[in-house]
C-alpha cells in the first residue's frame, strides 16, 4: 500500500470515526446520568436517516437538516418520557429491558412504515463536492465530519463544565437524591441529557448516511453497537473518551477493510470490547474514584 | 404560629410501618431536636418533609401552607433545606461548585456572592479549599461543606440528619457551636441526632422518637435530666 492510499484510508477512517464519536456521546451521557445503556440509541440514529429522506423530499436541504434534527431530538426525549421515566425507581435491569424493547419497536415500526427495502439517501450536492489536497481527494463531508465532531465535543465539554445546567448534570450523575435536595429538577436534567444525545445522533446520522447512500430499518443496529463499544473503550460516562473511542474504531475498521480483511472488521470491534472488559473494565479514561466516606 | 407543623404523619416502607402517626411542631427561631435509637424513624421524618419518601397519611404544613405532595425542588424553593445523613457532598465537584449548587434556585448574583461570603466566614476552611475536589476533603470538612452548601440556599428552616456522625469529638463541638450561630442569625433548626447529650444541650426543645412514635417531649434541659432518657440515651447505668 502506497503512502497516499494509506493516508486516503486514514482520512476515510477519521471521518467515519467522527460520526461514531458523535453517536457514542449519546451512550456515554445517558449512562453517566441514569446508569442506563440506551439500546434504542442506534435506532434513533436510524430513524434520523429516514427523517432526512422525507424532509429532503419536500424542503431545501438547510431546512431539511433543521427539521430532521428537531424531530430526532424530540423523539429521544419522548422515548425517555414514555419508556424510561415510569421505571425510574425500578431495578436498573427493568429500564434496560425497556430500552431493548424500544430498540425492536423502532426497527419494526420502520419496517412497517418504510418497508425493509433500502431507501436511497438523498445527496446534498454541497456536502458531496470533492476537494483535492495534493494527491488525496475527499468529499466535503469527509473533511467536515472530524472537524465538526471536535467542535461539538468542545462545546459540550464547555456546557458540562462551565454552565449551571452542566453542574446540575454532573451532580445528578453522582447522586440523584442529593441533587434533588439542592433544588435541581431531575426530570429536566434527564430531558436535557436525552435531547443532547439525540441531537448529536441526528447530526452523526446525516454525516454517516451521506457517505453511505442508503438506509434500512436495521442500519442503526451495527453502528449503534460499535458506538456503544467506543463508549466503553473510552470509559463509559466520559465524554472525550467516547469520542476517542469512536475515532479509534473508525480508523482501525477502515484500515482493516483496506487491507482486505473486511470480513473481520466488525469482529475486531467486539474483540476490542472483550479485551477491554478483561484488561481495563473502566475503559481508557474511566471514572476515577477518589472518595472519602 | 409554628413554622413547621407535622400532623399524624404516617410512612410505610412496603408494609413495614416506619412512622406511626407522629405529630410535632417547630416554631420560628427555635432549635428542635428529634432523638431516638437506630430505626426509630428520625431520618424518615426528615425525608418525608422533603418529599423524598411518599407518606401514607397525615399532613405537613409550613407557614400554614400544606407542603405534602410537593416536589422536592418546590420545597427547597420555599426555604426548607436538608443536610443529609453522611454528608453526601458531590465528590466529583470542587468545594466551590458544591456551594454554588446549594444556591441552585437563587438567581440574584449579588445575593449568592454575599451568601458565599457568609458561609466562608462561618467556615474559613472552605475558603482555603474552594478549588479542591470535595471527595478529597476530610470528614469534618465535608460536614462543614454539607452545612455550608445548605446555607447557600438562604433557608428559613435547616434540617440536619446526624451532623455528628463519624466525626471526632472536637469537630462535633465545632459543628454544634456553628449550629448555634446559624440559629442566632435567624435560621430555624430541626436537628436529629443519636448523640442525644450534645443535641439536647443545644436544642430549645426535644422530642423522643421510639419505633415510629413520639413517646416524650420537653425542653432540652427537662429531657436531659429525665431519668428514663438518661438510662436509654445518655449511657447512664441503672
Amino acid at each position: 500500500m502506497s503512502i497516499t492510499t494509506f493516508l486516503q484510508h486514514c482520512l476515510t477512517g477519521i471521518s467515519l470515526g467522527g460520526a461514531y464519536g458523535l453517536i457514542a456521546i449519546g451512550y456515554t451521557l445517558v449512562y453517566g446520568i441514569l446508569r442506563l445503556i440506551n439500546f434504542a440509541h442506534g435506532d434513533i440514529f436510524m430513524m434520523a436517516g429516514y427523517f432526512m429522506i422525507f424532509a429532503l423530499a419536500s424542503f431545501p436541504w438547510p431546512i431539511a437538516i433543521v427539521i430532521t434534527l428537531v424531530i430526532t431530538t424530540v423523539m429521544g426525549v419522548v422515548i425517555e418520557r414514555l419508556a424510561y421515566k415510569p421505571l425510574r425507581s425500578s431495578p436498573r435491569m427493568s429500564i434496560m429491558i425497556s430500552a431493548i424493547g424500544v430498540s425492536y419497536l423502532l426497527q419494526n415500526l420502520a419496517t412497517y412504515l418504510f418497508t425493509a427495502i433500502p431507501r436511497g439517501y438523498p445527496e446534498i450536492p454541497l456536502l458531496k463536492r470533492i476537494f483535492r489536497i495534493g494527491e488525496l481527494s475527499a468529499s466535503l463531508v469527509t473533511l467536515m465530519t472530524p472537524v465538526l465532531t471536535i467542535i461539538l465535543v468542545a462545546l459540550l465539554i464547555l456546557l458540562v463544565n462551565k454552565t449551571k445546567t452542566g453542574m446540575a448534570m454532573r451532580a445528578a450523575s453522582k447522586d440523584f437524591e442529593t441533587a434533588k435536595l439542592m433544588g435541581i429538577n431531575i426530570n429536566r436534567v434527564i430531558t436535557v441529557t436525552f435531547a443532547i444525545g439525540s441531537l448529536l445522533a441526528g447530526i452523526g446520522s446525516i454525516l454517516y448516511f451521506t457517505d453511505r447512500m442508503s438506509v434500512t430499518p436495521f442500519s442503526g443496529t451495527l453502528p449503534g453497537l460499535k458506538c456503544f463499544v467506543a463508549a466503553v473503550f473510552g470509559g463509559i460516562g466520559n465524554i472525550p473518551g467516547a469520542v476517542i473511542g469512536g475515532f479509534f474504531i473508525g480508523i482501525v475498521e477502515t484500515l482493516l477493510v483496506a487491507l482486505g480483511y473486511s470480513t473481520f472488521s466488525d469482529a475486531f470491534t467486539f474483540l476490542l470490547l472483550i479485551v477491554m472488559l478483561l484488561v481495563k473494565p473502566t475503559g481508557l479514561f474511566g471514572e476515577k474514584t477518589v472518595e472519602k466516606v | 404560629m409554628s413554622l413547621l407543623h407535622i400532623q399524624d404523619l404516617r410512612v410505610c416502607y412496603g408494609g413495614i410501618v416506619a412512622l406511626d402517626g407522629i405529630s410535632f411542631e417547630v416554631a420560628e427561631h427555635e432549635i428542635v431536636t428529634l432523638i431516638g435509637a437506630n430505626g426509630a424513624g428520625k431520618s424518615t421524618t426528615l425525608r418525608a418533609i422533603m418529599g423524598l419518601v411518599p407518606m401514607e397519611s397525615g399532613s405537613i404544613s409550613y407557614h400554614g401552607d400544606k407542603i405534602n405532595g410537593l416536589d422536592t425542588q418546590k420545597i427547597v424553593g420555599k426555604g426548607i433545606v436538608l443536610v443529609p445523613e453522611g454528608r453526601r457532598v458531590f465528590a466529583n465537584l470542587t468545594t466551590l461548585e458544591n456551594l454554588k449548587l446549594g444556591a441552585y434556585l437563587q438567581s440574584d448574583k449579588e445575593e449568592i456572592e454575599s451568601n458565599l461570603n457568609r458561609v466562608y466566614e462561618l467556615f474559613p476552611r472552605l475558603k482555603e479549599r474552594h478549588w479542591q475536589m470535595a471527595g478529597t476533603l476530610s470528614g469534618g470538612e465535608q460536614q462543614m461543606l454539607a452545612v455550608g452548601r445548605a446555607l447557600m440556599a438562604a433557608p428559613k428552616l435547616i434540617m440536619m440528619d446526624e451532623p455528628s456522625l463519624g466525626l471526632a469529638p472536637l469537630v462535633v463541638k465545632e459543628i454544634f457551636s456553628i449550629i448555634r450561630r446559624i440559629n442566632e442569625a435567624g435560621v430555624t433548626v430541626l436537628l436529629i441526632e443519636q448523640n442525644a447529650n450534645v443535641a439536647l444541650k443545644t436544642a430549645n426543645r426535644g422530642y423522643v422518637l421510639e419505633t415510629g412514635r413520639i413517646t416524650m417531649t420537653g425542653s432540652g434541659q427537662q429531657l436531659l435530666s429525665d431519668e428514663r432518657i438518661k438510662v436509654a440515651y445518655l449511657g447512664k447505668s441503672r
